[in-house]
């Protein structure tokens, strides 16, 4: 019943883990109790948990990455310090069996349960918006997807507590990542987060590509997409494309260690270079699945707030596509070091180099929107200039790893550390941050505190730089990645710097949190009222904040590529329609939480061979899946009368604006 | 601001270490940077580490003709064109300028065209598995990356060491390299290129020490808990003094046979450098066919089988001791 599972599992002997687990159950319960209190578990049901409205399930993305965003920093602030201090025969405070799983566990949450949800997020909020559709094409799949992803993060943290998790590296490669070499459940407990976050996000990927291409509003043709949706929509084909690559090549991985076969390890005449190729596959363009939303978002931005159209539309759809089929070419360079000859070595870093073409040209784009604008700094402004600059560098650090001859002494060092939480935290972060505070009125209905908006922007700038450049600098100095202690006294230092940086990050998202607590206090004050805060140019601020909904009371037809912008310039914004027609939306349904949930279960089973367990979870969603299909009640009609309702509402609204 | 500041300040660092200025002068640049001259990379002690530092310097520069412009752009733009500033031009309706077009896809066009030959030449010219020449007759070394330790064989003398690299300066190194179990990346930051050792498997790199002196090496890829002790010493020395270690070493106590090998083999943590003598004959072979039993090896001996043999057994019975 309980396979390899016993109390054992449970490590009470760290006391560092003991904490964190009291602290989880002491805030868990006053959580619980919050909300009996408050009487809000059925509001929590019927307008969280069982939605299907894209701009909820996009809110919850983004609170599903915050609340990651702290438990990987916390790992990265022990790395920080636990490198300070471990210099010759200290050994700092971390023996390497609990640092290996935080530096894992610290990738791990960033890219799949921080940066994905956080652009899943977005694109949920922004994309049907932009496109003037009523919802994602596939609305249960997306209730889906993000529960998935949840499921996925929740086992991450249950390792945490029962048993371990992989200390292997975020990539896992074999043999380490073996049975031989890793006999413990941590690579159990990776493997299947993975796997079942990874569903969640090729689901996504799917409805999203469904939903650009089949949902746009009458009139709007591709070239009329806004750059944000194009840049989704090159994402979402990368997801579908690359995602089936990661499920498979951890499928393998899980038949070596479940089924004793050796795809990855010598034993049978297996290969780890074969799991090495097949994870940078999937690897090198999920880099790009995150940094093209991203772009995107700076794109919006940086036109609203300079008050003038995006420069360069055309040039940015061909751009954002180029990257989109380029990042196929790249993988190898992530190991130019295997020893394969210099003509592949070559092919591969001149394939590299050649991204930053596109790349570089949408830089110069942004340049050139700001050029003769009246840019007006906001704090999304100001993380989009940051964003300018630091991409700048790391874009340039990128190239430098891709000439394999500097890569022979760069791999694997800080330099590459350096590099990828440059163009990360410069580029996905600070998007996703800059995105945060230009669309949550949207969702909320009002506009977050620019006071701390502001300094948060500053302690994460300020933040990187003295965290990174030191790694910059220790990676020409030959300090490798991974280190649990080191010989070399005259590396302290800069891990001291480095620290003092992750601490000064560490107050950017404090600040981010008190931003979020100040503006929900003083949400009366900071009411959007028209649905357009920032005098923006694309469809979603042509609806009222927060968004109703079914999202347009009429659909809208699409004659420019900045619709609003051009409605409110010849006066045909915010005209009443002559009537209402009853609207036809989704029904809300558990059936994606309880799918997930059940989900949890056999991926929990799984992790400790509880074949039975396992069996019987899978059998239930089959079940919950086969009872769904049979349910005919998925859909009604809002009237045309509560429409209209609603919408006069909104002008009256308008009018106290105005 | 202070971004480009700082990459100004970095490639004047870079550009006086080129010249191999004294360090007083990167001090003057960069207080913070004092011991700029310091950077392994920036003070190699072979020619491939040479061309490498070269390399990177010519690389960076040419991106950086168009990095610093961006940025000064950028900041410029952006304080040029502020909302209170009312006297500067405001175009609300400018989006599109064919010849700004052509001359931002041209600029990184022509950079990486640039780049693509750089990276075409220096990618042939430093391939480590390309011999280097040299009249001196090379080195020949034998490199296994063992749970956590480096074994280095010396096949032209029978001997091997552990965590210490002896090596005569002047004198190209040719190096084979595998490993046990673990993937690892065998690495001296002042020699230049780093190459994977894999097991099963059989890598090549070519180093050279030009100058004498005590290089540390290490592994650059994680490979597991003992992974951050596997660091070694480099020790490069005239010929002389070379040879008279070897003849010092060939008359070592401790002799690296087939059951002296399995005990190295087991895993262990940091291991303090030691030197054997008697090395079995065609050991680095053995390792790197242990997973090929007896296939694929025509051409292995009766002897090397038998060996390879007795080290899978070895293995077999750590694992179940280890299970």
């Amino acid at each position: 019943m309980f396979g390899k599972l016993t109390l054992e599992a449970v490590p009470y002997h760290e006391p560092i883990i003991m904490g964190t687990l009291g602290v989880v159950i002491l805030l868990g319960l006053a959580l619980v109790a919050a909300m009996t209190y408050y009487r809000k578990w059925g509001y929590i049901w019927t307008e969280w948990i069982t939605t299907v409205d894209h701009k909820r399930i996009g809110a919850m993305y983004i609170i599903l990455a915050l609340i990651m965003l702290l438990r990987g920093f916390a790992d990265a602030i022990m790395m920080r310090a636990q490198q300070a201090m471990a210099v010759g025969d200290a050994a700092g405070y971390l023996p390497p069996h609990h640092y290996d799983q935080i530096f894992t566990a610290h990738g791990v949450i960033m890219i799949f349960f921080v940066a994905t949800p956080l652009i899943l997020g977005l694109m949920n909020v922004v994309v049907p918006l932009q496109i003037g559709a009523r919802d994602v094409a596939y609305p249960l799949v997306n209730s889906l997807g993000f529960w998935l992803s949840a499921v996925g993060a929740v086992l991450v943290m249950i390792s945490m507590f029962v048993g371990d998790f992989a200390a292997t590296g975020w990539v896992a490669y074999p043999p380490l990542s073996g049975l031989q070499y890793s006999p413990t459940v941590g690579v159990d407990y990776y493997i299947w987060s993975l796997q079942i976050s990874g569903l969640g996000t090729t689901l996504s990927g799917i409805n999203f590509i469904v939903t650009i291409l089949r949902m746009r509003a009458p009139g709007m043709n591709l070239m009329k997409m806004p750059v944000f949706t194009w840049t989704a929509l090159i994402t979402n084909i990368l997801i579908v494309a690359v995602f089936p690559v990661l499920t498979a090549t951890l499928a393998l991985l899980t038949m070596d260690r479940y089924f004793d076969m050796h795809f990855f390890t010598n034993e049978l005449g297996g290969n780890a270079m074969m799991y090495i190729n097949l994870i940078w596959i999937w690897g090198h363009p999920e880099v790009y699945i995150l940094i093209l939303p991203a772009f995107g978002a700076f794109s919006e931005i940086i036109a609203t707030f300079s008050r003038k159209p995006l420069f360069g539309y055309k040039s940015m759809v061909y751009a954002t596509s180029s990257i989109g089929i380029l990042s196929f070419f790249v993988w190898l360079h992530h190991f130019f070091t295997m020893g394969s000859g210099a003509n592949v070595n070559a092919f591969f870093g001149i394939m590299t180099s050649i991204i930053s073409i596109p790349t570089g040209v949408k830089l110069f784009n942004w340049l050139f929107t700001m050029f003769r604008g009246r840019i007006r700094y906001h704090s999304a402004t100001l993380w989009t200039i940051g964003f300018m600059v630091t991409f700048a560098i790391g874009g340039m650090t990128g190239v430098l790893l891709a000439v394999p001859g500097a890569d022979f002494v760069l791999h694997n060092s800080l330099f590459l550390v350096a590099h990828f939480h440059n163009v990360i935290i410069g580029g996905v972060v600070f998007g996703c941050l800059a995105g945060l505070t230009f669309w949550f009125p949207k969702v909320y209905g009002f506009t977050l505190n620019e006071f701390w908006g502001k300094t948060s922007f500053w302690c994460w700038l300020i933040g990187f730089f003295l965290a990174f450049m030191p790694l910059y600098i220790l990676g020409f100095k030959g300090m490798t990645r991974r280190m649990n202690h080191y010989p070399h006294a005259d590396w302290q230092p800069y891990l001291i710097v480095a620290l003092v940086g992750a601490v000064i990050i560490g107050l950017g998202i404090l600040s981010l949190l008190i931003q979020i607590a100040v503006s929900i206090k003083d949400r009366k004050q900071n009411r959007d009222l028209t649905g357009d805060p920032w005098d923006a140019r694309s469809l979603e601020w042509a609806t009222a904040s927060p968004v109703p909904s079914y999202n347009f009371a009429v659909t809208p037809e699409i004659t420019s590529l900045e619709q609003h912008w051009d409605n409110k310039q010849s006066g045909r914004a915010y005209v009443r329609p002559a009537k209402y027609d009853p609207i036809h939306m989704p029904r809300n349904t558990a059936v994606g939480f309880a799918i997930s949930m059940w989900g949890l279960l056999l991926c929990f089973a799984l992790v400790w061979h509880m074949w039975a367990v396992a069996v019987g979870s899978l059998v239930a969603i089959v079940i919950t899946f086969v009872v769904r299909s049979y349910d005919r009640d998925v859909d009604f009609y809002i009237p045309a009368a509560e429409v209209e309702s609603i919408e006069n509402a909104r002008y009256e609204r308008l009018q106290e604006a105005a | 601001m202070s971004n480009s500041r700082l990459w100004a300040r970095l490639a004047g660092a870079r550009a006086s270490c080129l010249r191999a200025a004294p360090r007083a002068a990167c001090a003057a640049l960069l207080p913070l940077l004092l011991s700029g001259c310091d950077w392994a990379l920036f003070a190699p002690k072979g020619d491939i580490g040479v061309q490498t530092k070269n390399l990177i310097l010519i690389a960076s520069g040419l991106m950086l003709l168009v990095v610093i412009p961006v940025i000064l752009l950028t900041l410029y733009f952006g304080w040029r064109y502020r909302e209170t500033n009312t006297r500067a031009r405001y175009e609300p309706k400018w989006s599109h300028s064919t010849s700004i077009e052509v001359v931002v896809w041209t600029i990184p066009c022509i950079i990486v065209a640039i780049l693509g030959v750089l990276i075409w030449k220096t990618t042939h010219e430093l391939d480590p598995y390309k011999p280097l020449e040299s009249e001196v007759a090379p080195l020949r070394i034998e490199v296994v990356a063992l749970d956590w330790k480096w074994l280095f064989i010396y096949p032209d003398y029978g001997i091997a060491t552990i965590n210490q690299l002896p090596v005569p300066v002047g004198t190209p190194l040719e190096f084979k390299l595998t490993a046990q179990s673990m993937m690892n990346s065998f690495f001296i930051p002042q020699l230049g290129t780093q190459i994977y050792a894999m097991a099963g498997m059989q890598t090549r790199l070519h180093l050279i020490a030009d100058e004498p002196g005590v290089f540390p090496g290490l592994s650059a890829a994680y490979s597991g808990p003992g992974f951050s002790d596997m660091h070694f010493l480099t020790h490069a020395t005239s010929r002389a003094e070379f040879d008279a270690w070897v003849k010092q070493a060939q008359s070592a106590p401790q002799k690296l046979d087939a059951a002296a090998y399995e005990r190295l083999a087991q895993p262990s943590g940091r291991m303090e450098p030691a030197v054997f003598s008697q090395v079995q004959p065609a050991l680095f072979d053995a390792i790197v066919n242990l997973y090929m039993h007896d296939h694929g090896t025509p051409r292995a001996t009766a002897k090397q089988l038998a060996l390879t043999q007795s080290l899978e057994q070895a293995i077999a019975s750590e694992l179940c001791s280890a299970n």
